[in-house]
């Protein structure tokens, strides 16, 4: 489904990556380990498209994507620190790529209500993004990268921040919403236990 | 220590109260003599019935009006649309050159309007060279500084995750831009529209040099009438639709802001990318294009000054100690003698400035509430055309015992005025850092409250003051509204002299106006240069 062959990054002198390769099977949930540090950013950022890099490809249901702009690459991505856009309320954000899809308004309200409720958030759409807790920011991120139906959906330490408590819990709502859409994901963390719990296959890093 | 005690007690450490008022009094007296009873007289005549109906019933004010509000409008637009390119440059990329890029557009942002009016007229062909699009052009390359700076701040703050959020979400460049850049810069945007609207709603020096008899702005009306045709009445009701024009202006963009305002978290980035791709084609670009817009004008004002009837030479440059036209009839005006009163009142008003300015830094801290009362007051003729300045010290100084229009003094005072609030802001911004215990210490090592000031905080602002003497001497080269109004003739300074040779018809005549605007440009560029490399300095000790 997703292949990452030999890639390479190099920031000046500072190789991050050297031939990192990886293949996530369709509708999997593959957890990508890793000290800080270890480019697990940087592969996540390649996979996407908004690093390009020295060398490799990135193959996705069969195509060649290496050149795809971001934007035309149907990857969708949770941040570390979310990038909840700050000017749009949580319905706006959630609904943002269903918007560049060309999704009409009626289906796209329906959509934003469907999501927010996956996510536990029923009745947040109107409310603005920087009234709302660090674990609801991080809900209407996952939310907002669901909407569009992206063929794969990177989620970059999407726990960080957050309390021991609400870490786990989240986790465990994080993998119910991606198995109940279906979502290919590739999940970055540093914490081996959070990894073994929520993925199906757990890649270090070191070991591409 | 129960805090009322340690109220009581704190004097104790504190400046002496003989001190305080000593050094208090300079730049109250100053501020009340040469700013507020100006302003006042001024209001007092713009504001008799009979001028008032007469100025608001004469069709041509509100022709004036409409001009000076269109082309302030246009301006503004244009500066805005075409500085947003070389913004998301500097503020997004690393380049070669990007510090000597933003230094440019700082420098001719500095420079002396009547320079700037003098560059548009040298590089443009003589088509174009006294239309509106030589105001819109002087106008935009004069203000892009603005935009660059005030939206570059903001926009370099905004997390470029942001863009690759939407990205990922499906949004192409110009979409995101669009909807996500664009909305969260929309405070800074519009704050800068409002002080690029403010500066040529209120310009002065470039219409003068490329406007038409029939496109004059409220402050060229405000000088021709107070100064060319006698109607001070007129003049003064002029220059109160104008304060009440921007008053009204500042009142909406500040509810504007308010309404407006996102937080965006988030700090300048402490290493940006080079650009990569595409991207090096479209910052080449953009900062190609806008150094095209400010340095063409600066060098044509070289090659006009240097262009003689068939091809170039030094002519003008060797005939600016001469003001014969022929020999025993004079010109008028004198190029080297307005080079050398220039360079004297530079001294003396920043002399002035300074001694008001360090004396009302001195009181404003230690003053406490009141010190702000005296802050803020020094702080008006930056808020306040220099015309009106110039045009209430002209009205009010006129009569005696205080008929004072032909002191020497009176135009360094006019300039020391309009530069004092840049020595107040940069030493006040020191001293605020400086922690009080700093001064408490020295106190229990035996220095008395004068010593220990001048031991603790006298030498922080050392580089302060050094920049502000800087910005002072460059504010009074390139003066020109206020002088307008309180310079003598015969006692031309350098921008009065520039601007009444390039009046004249007669080929020598422009390129000396030329060749004095370019020494007038080169010395306000130096110093403002040798400020920018002081305050980096300054900043990575």
């Amino acid at each position: 489904m997703l292949d990452v062959r030999d890639v390479t990054v190099r920031f000046g002198e500072t190789t991050v990556l050297d031939r990192a390769a990886i293949s996530v099977g369709e509708a999997t949930i593959t957890g990508l380990l890793g000290p800080s540090g270890s480019g697990k950013s940087t592969l996540l950022r390649v996979i996407a498209g908004i690093v390009t890099p020295d060398a490799g490809r990135v193959v996705i249901d069969g195509v060649d994507v290496t050149e795809v702009p971001t934007h035309r690459r149907s990857v969708g991505m949770v941040f570390q620190d979310e990038q909840l856009f700050p000017h749009l309320d949580v319905g706006a954000n959630v609904a943002f790529g269903l918007r560049m899809a060309g999704v009409g308004s009626a289906e796209r309200e329906d959509a934003v209500a469907g999501l927010l409720g996956l996510v536990g958030l029923d009745g947040f759409a109107r409310r603005t993004v920087d009234r709302l807790s660090g674990g609801e920011a991080k809900r209407v991120a996952l939310a907002r990268s669901l909407a569009p139906r992206p063929r794969v959906l990177l989620l970059d330490e999407p726990l960080t921040g957050l309390d021991r408590a609400l870490r786990d819990r989240l986790a465990d709502e994080i993998e119910t919403a991606l198995r109940a859409t279906s979502t290919t994901a590739v999940w970055v963390t540093h914490d081996a236990d959070e990894a073994d719990r929520v993925t199906d296959r757990v890649v270090h890093l070191g070991d591409l | 220590m129960d805090r009322a005690l340690e109220r009581r007690r704190a004097p104790l450490n504190g400046l002496p109260r003989w001190f305080v008022a000593a050094v208090a009094v300079p730049p109250a007296a100053f501020l009340l003599l040469f700013y507020v009873w100006p302003f006042v007289t001024l209001l007092a005549r713009g504001l008799g019935g009979a001028d008032v109906a007469a100025t608001l019933s004469r069709s041509d004010t509100w022709r004036i009006l409409w001009f000076t509000t269109w082309q302030a409008t246009a301006s503004t637009a244009l500066t805005i649309v075409i500085g947003l390119a070389p913004t998301w440059a500097v503020s997004r990329f690393d380049f070669a050159f990007r510090r000597v890029f933003v230094s440019t557009l700082t420098a001719v942002f500095v420079l002396p309007t009547v320079v700037v009016g003098a560059a548009f007229l040298a590089v443009l062909p003589d088509a174009l060279d006294r239309s509106i699009w030589a105001i819109l052009g002087a106008h935009v390359a004069f203000n892009l500084a603005v935009v660059v700076r005030t939206v570059g701040s903001a926009w370099e703050r905004l997390p470029s995750d942001l863009d690759h959020a939407a990205a990922a979400l499906g949004a192409g460049p110009f979409t995101t831009f669009r909807l996500i850049t664009l909305p969260l810069l929309r405070s800074s945007i519009s704050a800068s529209a409002a002080i690029v609207f403010l500066f040529t709603f209120t310009s002065f020096g470039v219409i003068r040099v490329l406007g038409t008899a029939g496109r004059p702005t409220i402050e060229v009306e405000v000088w021709r009438r107070a100064t060319q045709l006698g109607d001070i009445g007129g003049a003064a009701t002029l220059t109160i639709l104008q304060l009440l024009a921007l008053g009204g202006l500042v009142a909406w963009t500040t509810v504007q802001q308010r309404r407006h305002a996102i937080a965006i978290r988030g700090e300048a980035p402490r290493r940006r990318p080079r650009p990569v791709g595409r991207q090096i084609a479209h910052v080449t670009g953009a900062v190609g294009v806008t150094t095209l817009i400010v340095a063409a004008p600066l060098l044509a004002l070289v090659e006009r000054s240097l262009r003689s009837g068939d091809g170039y030479s030094l002519a003008a440059w060797r005939s600016l100690g001469n003001n014969e036209i022929r020999p025993g009839l004079r010109l008028g005006v004198d190029p080297l003698g307005a080079l050398q009163r220039s360079a004297t009142t530079a001294v003396w008003a920043t002399l002035f400035a300074m001694v008001i300015g360090a004396t009302a830094v001195v009181a404003i801290s230690a003053l406490g509430r009141t010190g702000k009362v005296l802050d803020a007051g020094l702080m008006l003729p930056l808020g306040t055309s220099a015309i009106t300045i110039g045009f209430g010290m002209l009205i009010t100084f006129d009569t005696p015992p205080v008929d004072w229009r032909a002191e020497w003094w009176l135009v360094p005072i006019g300039h020391a005025l309009v530069a004092t609030p840049f020595v107040v802001r940069s030493a006040l911004s020191v001293v605020r850092t400086i922690p009080a215990d700093r001064a408490a210490a020295a106190a229990t090592l035996g220095a008395s409250p004068v010593r220990a000031w001048a031991n603790t905080t006298l030498p922080a602002l050392r580089r302060p003051f050094a920049a502000a003497a800087g910005l002072a001497a460059a504010i009074s080269l390139g003066e020109f509204g206020a002088t307008s109004f309180l310079t003598r003739s015969g006692s031309d300074t350098l921008p009065i002299a520039i601007e009444r040779l390039l009046g004249r018809t007669g080929r020598l005549f422009q390129a000396q106006a030329f060749a004095l605007s370019t020494i007038l440009a080169v010395a306000t560029i130096g110093i403002v240069l040798l400020v920018d490399r002081g305050g980096d300095r300054a900043r990575r000790s």
